[in-house]
């Protein structure tokens, strides 16, 4: 496109967003039902949330890269980045956020039929399943594909038995998207990509208390759930083939993967350092010494996050880069977090008062313990690393 | 601009890589030179060839008689410079010294660009004064003197020096030693009467002159830019030097760590590669990720520089803070994961060591430009 076309569509853009994104969705996002996620049992926290989001819903920006035809807007990859740059020039939240749009829709882009991508790709778009990811186990975190989770094959569907651990929001989701052996006999080879609904008999869940004192992650039980093995013509009930569904899990675990990595910018690479005297008044010198070695750090891997998204653009990235970009990027986010807490001070142990946001800094600080682990431990992305890019032996 | 190399920066890399392999090799250069006790500390012949591939003028204007690049093609061949551990006064002379001179007049540029473009003469800039990068503060003075001016002082760490035809040298015509403005830049001729070098022998083989100006007068054509205003050319010169350096220094750190790689896919203990010891691949991993970082960066820093983006000068110091930390590593992980040979002269790691001791020194080590990140950013 040339640069001119993309100039007009940033004025249209600017111009759209002028005009449907309310003041209040151009404010930072603070608590969790600041975010919009959908669902069947979703509400809405007030009106501008509501307005915000059915008008990207109508639009076609809940997802705003994705084709028409599976309810986005069709953008190129250069309009998107048009429309994202518009968005965070005023602060725009994002109108829906889901694992849906995150996870589930990649993997049927990739991987789906026509008639998955027709109904679930949809339903995603315009917020009305919500969905959850059934991967880790009790027995099977970093070792996720020795997973147990078994689908006894009953002909024209599966019986299904077993429990995940670390579902996120599962107590709130309508469906999920879980992987589930269906071949006990080959470990790669064995497992499926099921997707069914939470609503199913015999699917329950609990949620889990973090340190942090949230609850964002569930246990979840199949006791006998029935899945059938279609939802109708061209709909499978898993994506992919039967028992082959690693190779799905794999391709959204690199897309996870990315994700994490905050190779999207925003707060996770930025420079804290003046906002942290801003705040405390005086730093210690060798607070103000370590302050400064992680802004060099963040400002530099912030170049680095661009450097990586140019060269995925055009197909020059290692393919296990993203692993790479994750472990940095979740590292540096902890260190910031202990940093931010030392220049806190007293202030940043309390754990509910109003000046804190009801313990922000504390929690926040206690939640990025789990970056280096969810998604892949960083362990697991130097084994990598070590692999597949340095090519060492035996890794 | 997307942040990688574009098919003419490619074809220039993988040129300069090809050329700077051969001709520029640790075996050819560096060793070649130290184990004659050469007084240069590099070979005037490699100067030459440098020149031949077009790489002595290419940050001069093209209206000068150079190739007008920018300083990511300067860092393209600067990180080829820094993998070979390629003795050269390609940084001195053809970064530091063509910035300085891109400000000077028609008589400065016709003296100095065409011999320099030539790959005949060597030039170096003298701005430390004591052990430690601190061009806030310049003592050198330089008194008006008839037409001209008496220059007076010393300065430290001029690489090169005592080959160079001519030292670019920051000095004070007014006001006191940490006054930004009345600082002045001149191209001091090798054989200005006063002038006097102590060439010594540095950690990694490169020659640098302590420098006593007792009363060396200049004519007023010697300056550089503006009487006064200098401090916007050393900068410039800063600003270029030390995203240059950064470049050379991402050059040592991929050199050393790929030597390193190498060795744990060959080097057997207890019945295996030393490579599959998980201890030795995560840090090998850890590495990895610190160098593309700094490279990353780095390229970042020049692109911003050849943009003439107000962000340039930030990110020059986080590029150079950011490399120096990466390379360091890079060397002394080498090192280790060498073992009893990486502590042997034979083996090519040890010498990666020390030329990184080096360049963390040249143009502000890490410390200072943390502390000017930090300054600059408010704390």
């Amino acid at each position: 496109m040339p640069d001119s076309d993309l100039d007009t569509f940033r004025a249209e853009t600017r111009k759209w967003l002028e005009a449907n994104c309310p003041p209040e969705m151009r404010e930072p996002v603070r608590d969790e039902d600041d975010v919009y996620w959908g669902g069947r049992n979703a509400s809405f926290k007030n009106e501008a949330q509501k307005a915000w989001f059915e008008a990207a819903r109508d639009k076609g920006y809940t997802v705003p890269a994705w084709p028409k035809e599976y309810g986005g807007a069709g953008l190129s990859p250069a309009e998107a980045k048009v429309l994202r740059e518009e968005m965070a020039a005023i602060g725009a939240r994002p109108p829906l956020s889901s694992f849906g749009i995150w996870m589930l829709g990649p993997a049927l882009l990739h991987f789906g039929t026509e008639g998955q991508k027709q109904r679930f790709l949809n339903e995603i778009a315009r917020g009305e399943i919500r969905w959850c990811q059934g991967y880790s186990e009790p027995g099977s975190g970093s070792d996720l594909v020795s997973l147990q989770t078994y689908g006894e094959d009953k002909g024209d569907h599966w019986v299904v038995n077993g429990q995940k651990v670390w579902t996120s929001y599962a107590d709130q989701a309508d469906w999920i998207f879980c992987l589930v052996r269906t071949d006990k006999e080959n470990k790669y080879k064995g497992i499926t990509f099921m997707l069914f609904d939470m609503a199913s008999e015999g699917c329950s869940t609990k949620p889990i208390k973090l340190i942090s004192g949230s609850s964002p992650f569930c246990e979840t039980f199949f006791d006998d759930v029935q899945v059938p093995k279609s939802y109708g013509e061209d709909v499978p009930a898993y994506v992919g083939e039967i028992s082959r569904g690693w190779d799905v899990a794999k391709y959204l675990l690199g897309h996870e993967r990315e994700m994490i990595s905050g190779a999207d910018g925003g707060d996770r690479t930025s420079a804290i350092g003046a906002a942290m005297k801003r705040q405390a008044g005086e730093l210690d010198p060798v607070l103000r010494a370590e302050l400064a070695q992680f802004d060099i750090d963040a400002l530099a891997y912030a170049a680095m996050g661009e450097k990586f998204l140019d060269e995925i653009k055009v197909g020059k990235a290692h393919p296990a880069q993203p692993n790479m970009m994750k472990y940095v990027g979740t590292e540096l986010n902890k260190r910031r977090h202990e940093l931010m807490m030392a220049a806190g001070g007293s202030r940043a142990l309390e754990w509910e008062s109003e000046e804190t946001s009801g313990g922000k800094p504390a929690r926040n600080w206690l939640r990025t313990k789990a970056n280096s682990i969810e998604g892949g431990t960083s362990e697991v992305m130097l084994n990598v690393i070590s692999k597949r890019i340095l090519e060492l032996p035996g890794a | 601009m997307p942040l990688y190399h574009d098919d003419d920066q490619q074809m220039l890399a993988e040129s300069a890589a090809a050329f700077m392999a051969e001709e520029g090799s640790i075996k050819n250069q560096l060793r070649h030179w130290r184990d004659r006790d050469c007084k240069d500390g590099f070979g005037h012949g490699l100067w030459r060839q440098f020149a031949e591939m077009g790489f002595t003028g290419m940050l001069v204007d093209e209206d000068d008689g150079g190739l007008g690049m920018g300083n990511v093609e300067a860092g393209i061949v600067l990180e080829e410079i820094g993998r070979n551990l390629t003795p050269s006064p390609f940084l001195s002379s053809s970064v530091l010294a063509a910035t300085a001179l891109k400000h000077g007049g028609d008589d400065v540029k016709g003296r100095w660009l065409p011999g320099l473009i030539a790959g005949e003469k060597v030039y170096s800039v003298a701005i430390d004064e004591g052990a430690k990068h601190r061009p806030e503060r310049i003592a050198c003075k330089a008194e008006k003197s008839g037409n001209g001016f008496r220059l007076s002082g010393k300065k430290d760490f001029v690489v090169y020096g005592a080959s160079s035809e001519m030292i670019v040298v920051a000095a004070r015509t007014s006001g006191s030693d940490t006054d930004t403005d009345g600082v002045t830049l001149f191209a001091v001729p090798q054989d200005a009467m006063g002038m006097s070098h102590d060439s010594v022998r540095l950690v990694d083989s490169s020659m640098a002159s302590h420098i006593t100006f007792d009363g060396v007068e200049l004519d007023g054509d010697a300056v550089i830019g503006e009487v006064d205003g200098g401090r916007e050319v050393l900068n410039a010169m800063l600003m270029a030097g030390r995203v240059g350096s950064a470049a050379e220094g991402v050059g040592v750190a991929r050199g050393a760590m790929d030597i390193t790689v190498d060795y744990l896919k060959q080097r057997k203990q207890f019945g295996k590669m030393i490579g599959e010891f998980q201890a030795l691949q995560h840090r090998a991993a850890h590495l990895y990720s610190e160098v593309e970082i700094a490279r990353a960066v780095t390229i970042k820093a020049a692109q911003l520089l050849d943009g003439g983006s107000e962000k340039a000068d930030m990110m020059a110091s986080v590029a150079k803070a950011k490399v120096a930390k990466a390379a360091g590593l890079a060397v002394k992980e080498g090192v280790q994961m060498h073992g009893g040979v990486g502590m042997t002269d034979e083996y090519d790691i040890g010498l990666y060591m020390k030329r990184d001791r080096a360049l963390q020194e040249f143009l502000g080590d890490q410390y200072y430009h943390a502390n000017r990140v930090a300054e600059m950013s408010g704390y």
